[in-house]
């Protein structure tokens, strides 16, 4: 048989090494700056591009899709050409593919500070940047599967499986949930609306995580934990389950996400049993993972990479747990809006893809430079500082999220709220704030040691950038060889046959759930007295969507006697047919504000952005200062009404026509309503002499921002509002 | 759980088809699935697991 010589490309792998490192750094360091905003809500006080909305996507962005993505590449790049025993098949596909990412991640930090964002959450980005990422992510592909077609290896790894599964569901998660009607370079809505543009978000959101931070961590768990241990997989027919009941079952869960809302009722119990069902599979992988280590266990003891390792595996298995308990009705009518939500994912994220990230780091680094871990001692300070850092991040988390829960839903005998004020639920938690900052210190701490002992391992090793392999040339298969084979065999040894079955059984999850709420009228009653917004609650909607608001306040009254005291009227799904996108939000750091439109004065809201804590005392929000100074720029309303129309919000031509003039109105009216306060009607004409005097250009407070925004604060949730009687249940 | 879907699909004609549907693809999936498993041969499987561990085909491996 011939012999053929190559070269392993690990140039590729140590640049996304190096990326994977840098941007991890970045994303938890953003993270930890988020945590202490909860302190110190004015940290970055005046400064719009670090305020805390515009700064929570790029936290999330970066840890997702820089520092895990790119940890992802890493691993896939390395694993992919040992296991198939050839070179990439492109290398200027692969530089695409790195250059293109970090491109991406780039023009990622730079547009969610500025404001450009979607709004739909880890799918932010704005059009022209998805899609890029939708062209690396198809060089990607074609790198991978040609890697496959040039492969010296006869059957496929299950690893390349999940890293294939991986490819094909990402890609139609990301078309799917990122089509949108540009009305502008950095600006566009969402082609779906209210409870349909929820459920497609959705069924993103969760297979975001399903398909991004879970197969291919998967795929590198089947590669790298069997090389560290030194021992084969403990059951590759477990993996063959595992891999296809887990992305058959994963992509039918989405809608747990949106239980109690005004998602239609069988929607949600779909997606509660498919939940419920996903423990199966990924308890069965993690066990495989953990029993791989049978026989090993000594190793664990000393070897740091196998102690990040087990922690990565056992964090798999406890938020696999979590997320179907998660889901069923009753739990989450607590754990949802709270920070238990917020435990749950950073057990995945820290604790799954950061120390399997750590472990691979470990595992990696000394075998491409031909030498040993500089520093096993700082490997292990590295884990047990993370190990404890992870600990204190999650458990006064879960201890925050049932607390302020628990207060949530609170009444008095008389049938009354026993903190009717939000703020005190929030102030009783503030001691969990400071401890998960500590938490996120110690893990950041860590992540730093491990970038030094990576520093000095690199220095004293050789670089191979081309590693030089031999294998047998593949050779076509023969009648004989294929007499007698089963099913099973042939599927291994056939990718395109595979990438079909596997996309097979992604789309039926995602086609049951998603076709019939869009076509079918009848799941979305629509009600007559809501109307599209007006030309300037429109912008001030975008204003919402820009600043992020959608990070703290959710827009989605749950039907319990809890929310509908504190509240308001509980939501409806024909509430939403006019909202491109939906705001729903996933998480209350603050009031929901759904019916929050007629509760307050118009300034009492021009008082609260300038000064949130003037108006509520220990309020952790922090000042939209620049909200009440800046100019709004309006000149596009009648692109965005136009795009509305093309979606099918009824605007007639007329509207369009008057829309500036309708917007000057409104405006106007809003600046009287704010002259009724003395106090404001002293200081706005002081401002206004003082310009007059100093010659400097004036802005009128009716063309300015928060007259945009509170349009649309003053409309939201009164199409449908229940006369209120004068007695006050809650303030908040 | 039945009667939340039939009750919003009412609007679909035959829709009393598609839970039933929905079923068989299920059963079917996960039949096919553990036939494929079980009857795999116990070389292959081994093969197939020992992969990551191929070292000879790559030089300077063991430090």
């Amino acid at each position: 048989m011939e012999v053929q010589q190559f070269y392993y490309d690990n140039k590729i792998v140590n640049n996304f090494l190096y990326a994977t490192m840098l941007w991890g750094i970045v994303g938890l360091s953003v993270g930890l700056l988020l945590a202490f905003m909860f302190m110190f809500p004015n940290l970055t006080d005046g400064i719009s591009w670090l305020s805390f909305g515009r700064l929570r996507p790029l936290h999330t962005n970066a840890v997702i899709f820089a520092f895990v993505g790119n940890a992802i590449f890493a691993g896939v790049y390395y694993s992919t050409q040992r296991l198939l025993k050839t070179r990439m098949f492109s290398d200027a596909l692969s530089k695409f593919n790195f250059w293109g990412w970090q491109a991406i991640i780039v023009a990622a930090a730079i547009t969610l500070p500025l404001g450009y964002t979607s709004s739909k959450e880890y799918a932010e980005l704005e059009w022209p940047i998805d899609i890029a990422i939708a062209l690396v992510w198809v060089a990607f592909g074609v790198n991978l599967i040609g890697t496959i077609i040039k492969r010296r290896q006869r059957h496929m790894y299950v690893a390349i499986w999940f890293y294939l599964g991986t490819f094909v569901t990402v890609a139609v998660l990301h078309i799917f949930n990122s089509l949108a009607l540009p009305v502008g370079a950095l600006k566009s809505y969402s082609v779906y609306a209210g409870v349909q543009d929820a459920l497609v978000q959705w069924w993103y959101g969760h297979n975001a995580v399903a398909f991004f931070l879970t197969t291919p961590f998967l795929g590198l768990m089947y590669y790298f934990v069997p090389k560290a241990a030194n021992r084969p997989v403990y059951s590759y027919k477990l993996s063959i389950v595992h891999f296809w009941s887990l992305i058959f079952i994963y992509i039918w869960a989405g809608p747990h996400h949106l239980l109690y809302s005004s998602l239609p009722d069988w929607a949600q119990n779909l997606g509660v049993a498919f939940s419920i069902m996903l423990i199966a599979p990924s308890w069965g992988g993690m066990i495989n993972g953990l029993l791989t280590l049978r026989g090993a266990w000594d190793k664990v003891r000393t070897d740091p990479t196998l102690k990040f390792m087990v922690v990565a595996i056992t964090g798999y298995g406890m938020a696999t747990f979590e997320g179907p308990l998660l889901s069923l009705k009753n739990v989450n009518a607590i754990a949802h809006f709270s920070d238990w939500i917020i435990a749950h994912v950073h057990v995945g994220a820290l604790a799954w893809n950061g120390f399997l990230t750590f472990g691979m780091i470990y595992w990696m680094v000394p075998k491409m430079f031909k030498t040993k871990l500089a520093s096993k001692g700082l490997a292990n300070f590295h884990f047990w500082i993370g190990t404890l850092g992870i600990i204190l991040y999650a458990l006064p988390m879960y201890v925050a999220g049932f607390t302020q829960a628990l207060m949530w839903k609170d009444f008095n005998p008389d049938g009354t709220l026993v903190y009717g004020n939000f703020l005190e639920t929030v102030n009783e938690i503030m001691p969990m704030y400071w401890m998960r900052a500590i938490g996120g210190s110690m893990y950041i701490i860590g992540a730093c040691v491990m970038v030094y002992n990576v520093v000095i391992t690199i220095r004293q090793g050789s670089k191979v950038e081309d590693e030089l392999a031999e294998a047998a040339a593949l050779t076509r298969v023969s009648k004989k060889r294929t007499a007698g084979e089963t099913y099973h065999t042939w599927l291994e040894r056939k990718p395109i046959q595979l990438t079909i079955l596997a996309t097979v059984a992604i789309l039926i999850g995602g086609i049951v759930q998603i076709v019939p709420t869009i076509l079918v009228k009848s799941n979305i009653p629509t009600i007559t007295s809501v109307k599209p917004y007006t030309p300037l609650e429109l912008e001030g909607r975008d204003l919402y969507i820009r600043e992020g608001c959608v990070g703290c306040h959710s827009q989605m009254v749950r039907p319990f006697r809890s929310e509908v005291e504190r509240y308001g009227e509980y939501s409806k799904a024909g509430e939403f047919v006019y909202d491109h996108p939906f705001l729903w939000g996933s998480k209350r750091t603050g009031p929901d504000l759904l019916r929050i439109g007629g509760k307050y004065s118009d300034n009492w809201h021009l008082n609260h952005m300038y000064d949130p804590q003037s108006t509520s005392s220990g309020s952790i929000m922090p000042a939209y200062q620049w909200l009440v100074r800046n100019e709004h720029d309006r000149s596009g309303i009648q692109g965005k009404m136009e795009a509305m129309v093309t979606l099918g919000v009824p605007y007639t031509e007329d509207e369009i026509a008057n829309a500036m003039a309708n917007m000057d109105a409104q405006a106007t009216q809003i600046e009287k309503n704010l002259y009724t306060d003395p106090d404001f009607a002293k200081s706005y004409e002081a401002d206004k002499k003082y310009a007059a005097e100093n010659e400097e250009e004036f802005i009128e407070m009716r063309d300015r921002e928060i007259v945009s925004l509170i349009a649309y604060l003053q409309r939201l949730g009164t199409d449908i509002k229940i006369k209120e009687t004068n007695e006050t249940l809650s303030q908040n | 759980m039945l009667k939340f879907v039939k009750g919003y699909m009412e609007s679909i004609e035959d829709v009393a088809t598609y839970p039933m549907i929905s079923l068989l693809i299920f059963f079917v999936f996960f039949v096919v699935l553990f036939i494929w498993v079980f009857t795999a041969s116990k070389e292959h499987v081994k093969e197939m697991s020992e992969m990551p561990l191929d070292n000879h085909n790559q030089q300077n491996l063991e430090i």
